[in-house]
């Protein structure tokens, strides 16, 4: 068995390798539609993208099985895709449409679908680590052995939600993973100007947490990781933590002028995009011919044209049911129901 | 039987641990310290610390916690030692309890009930005496019950565990040492109506929580100077049962809102314009307020009590509303 600190096992399956490549692919596609869809005024609100981050949430939710659950941030159209939301409900769902996978109601921050066990979509940071920590605890009550996973990004380390929720998780000895995206910009403030001790796994392991930080521009460093700290928990280790190093290579969100990190920077990192990053490792490994590649762009392109085609179809809700959803509808009774004069204070 | 209201609280907590075990309760000392108002004294050693379970100082990890526990199929009881504390939890309560149902689309509801503290009259100062419930009103996607009885004490409880959306339950600290007669048959009350507390003809009292013994005094002190006072019991405070209030001002055609808040921005705002703008014509005089002083509750006893609604107060705001106009 490999311990924490062992290197990854480099015996990467090309088929497995390719599939990989694809779910990368995807995410980064349907982002760049998104973005795209955004200059066309398609999609409104906030957007914030993940372009650069892929192979954390690719590499991660590549471990866990359909029981376990998952909570991610605002930044979440990569997790709900390739945690099994269908790419047109994501889209549908940034269009405002009923089709969307919350009816328009939630937008691109709030991404829910209670199919795939996927708990959003939190917009506070560190919002959703208390959550993840009740769904555990829920879990081991209950004596199920399945897995919470909370994604969350370096950010949430300053706020007080993740330490007592950090703390919470050791002392019940529950089974959730949180998993830190390290993208080193809390929106525009850098780690070092945020943090007094920017060595987060080292914080984590200050609650008496197994945690460790990984490459998270390696995929297959991301899921070696990640299958070992959700095999772990799984088997009632308790909590885990990962820091996922990484980088986001876009702009905060569709309103940020970048103006707190050089070019140089994003530069260098580019270099280290993860996507090209396994590409180059497969072929020079004669692992994925030119046509693969062709092949699963085209797949992902694919995808992507069909959740526009499935987005741009959809229908806004009517507004008579503006009210609903503010209180569970109960057969016999129109509490949430518009005009039904119960929904008001 | 005989029971205080702290009894009646704990023999709803204990049927309904008795009755699903999906029910836990978890807060700040609930367990080996048998509660900060001795609620949950004894529970620890009948249903063991799962299920009694205490928790660090945190009150926004816990109570999120719980939201997530209720999300994935548990009915968690959580409670917070006092309103002023539960401003901790403000986030958890309001962008997720509150919210997920809606942002999801209908997906994920949450059957959670958060238990708290609320209320001045103890010479606590301002930190530990508030009266915030009208403030947890104001927000779509919770419920808001207020239990000033033994009955409500001891029946609310279920009723709002098996509700599918979060229920806050405000018990005043004036009430837990409260004793009075209990049916030992009593059991789960609606959650959704107001009750006549003394039904009266002349001015509807309208009030909840921690101010009802003051009004129902008020009301006695009334009805020897020959005005005939009747006591509306809020209990919930949203949804409000607007009917209520309506149907018992249009009979009585004066009311005074009686609030252990502040006034300003208040719940009994809210129910003063509510009555105004439903029943004016049938007002034979303005509807009256008495809130609290608008101070931080102050600890010196004088003051307190002077900052908090009095029977004097209470009898003379209904005296006015009564010799005014029709």
């Amino acid at each position: 068995m490999t311990g924490p600190l062992d290197p990854p096992v480099r015996t990467l399956d090309p088929a497995h390798g390719r599939h990989l490549l694809l779910q990368m692919l995807r995410v980064r596609r349907l982002e760049e539609k998104c973005v795209e869809l955004y200059s066309a005024a398609k999609i409104r609100g906030f957007l914030h993208v993940y372009i650069g981050e892929e192979a954390v949430a690719a590499g991660v939710l590549e471990t866990l099985a359909p029981e376990d659950a998952v909570l991610a941030t605002y930044r979440e159209h990569g997790h709900a895709l390739l945690r099994g939301v269908p790419a047109g409900a994501i889209l549908a769902e940034m269009y405002g449409h009923v089709e969307g996978c919350c009816r328009g109601r939630g937008g691109s921050m709030h991404l829910f679908d209670a199919a795939t066990r996927f708990y959003g979509g939190n917009a506070i940071v560190a919002g959703g680590l208390p959550l993840a920590v009740g769904m555990a605890l829920a879990d081991k009550m209950s004596g199920r052995s399945r897995v919470t996973v909370c994604f969350f990004g370096e950010g949430a380390v300053a706020e007080g939600e993740f330490h007592e929720s950090l703390n919470l998780a050791a002392l019940w000895q529950l089974p959730v993973l949180f998993c830190c995206e390290n993208n080193l910009y809390a929106m525009g403030t850098a780690l070092g100007r945020s943090e007094s001790q920017t060595d987060i796994a080292l914080k984590a392991a200050g609650y008496e947490i197994a945690a460790w930080a990984v490459d998270g521009m390696d995929v297959v460093a991301v899921e070696d990781a990640a299958r070992h700290a959700v095999e772990a928990v799984r088997a009632g280790g308790g909590p885990h933590f990962l820091e996922l190093r990484t980088y986001r290579f876009r702009a905060h969100s569709m309103f940020d002028p970048e103006r707190y990190r050089d070019k140089a920077e994003v530069v260098r990192w580019l270099e280290r995009d993860p996507i090209n990053l396994l590409r180059a490792a497969m072929e020079a490994a004669g692992q994925l011919t030119a046509q693969e590649w062709e092949q699963l762009q085209s797949d992902a392109d694919a995808e992507v044209a069909a959740a526009v085609d499935f987005a741009e179809a959809g229908t806004p809700e009517p507004l008579e049911d503006l009210t609903r959803f503010v209180y569970s509808e109960r057969a016999g009774d129109d509490r949430a129901g518009a005009g039904s004069g119960r929904s008001g204070p | 039987m005989k029971s205080s209201y702290r009894e009646a609280l704990r023999a709803g907590i204990r049927e309904a641990m008795l009755r699903d075990e999906r029910v836990f309760l978890m807060g700040e000392d609930v367990g080996s310290y048998g509660g900060s108002f001795a609620v949950s004294l004894g529970l620890l050693e009948e249903f063991g610390p799962e299920r009694i379970r205490d928790t660090p100082l945190s009150e926004s990890g816990f109570v999120g916690a719980g939201i997530g526990a209720a999300l994935a199929g548990m009915r968690p009881i959580v409670e917070i030692m006092t309103v002023n504390f539960s401003l901790l939890a403000l986030d958890q309560i309001v962008n997720n309890a509150a919210s997920l149902l809606h942002m999801s689309g209908g997906q994920f509801n949450v059957p959670i009930v958060i238990r708290m503290t609320t209320g001045a009259g103890r010479q606590l100062g301002a930190q530990h005496s508030h009266s915030l419930e009208g403030w947890f009103a104001h927000i779509p996607g919770l419920r808001i019950l207020a239990p000033a009885t033994l009955a409500d004490a001891r029946g609310m409880l279920w009723t709002a565990l098996e509700d599918p959306d979060p229920v806050l339950i405000f018990e005043h600290g004036s009430l837990y040492n409260v004793t009075g007669e209990l049916d030992d048959d009593a059991g789960p009350v609606d959650i959704d109506t107001a009750a006549i507390r003394r039904t009266g003809a002349d001015i509807t009292l309208i009030t909840y929580g921690g101010t009802l013994p003051a009004v129902l005094d008020a009301a006695e002190q009334l009805a020897a100077e020959g005005i005939d006072a009747e006591v509306l019991d809020l209990r919930t405070l949203r949804p409000l049962d607007e009917a209520a209030i309506l149907a018992s001002v249009r009979r009585t055609h004066r009311a005074v809102v009686v609030d252990e808040g502040w006034r300003s921005g208040s719940i009994s705002a809210e129910i003063s314009a509510r009555i105004t703008e439903n029943a004016f014509y049938d007002l034979d005089a303005p509807v009256g307020r008495v809130c609290s002083a608008e101070v931080p509750i102050p600890y010196a006893k004088q003051l307190e009590l002077a900052a908090l609604p009095s029977v004097d107060r209470i009898v003379a705001a209904a005296r006015q509303a009564v010799s005014a106009g029709g």
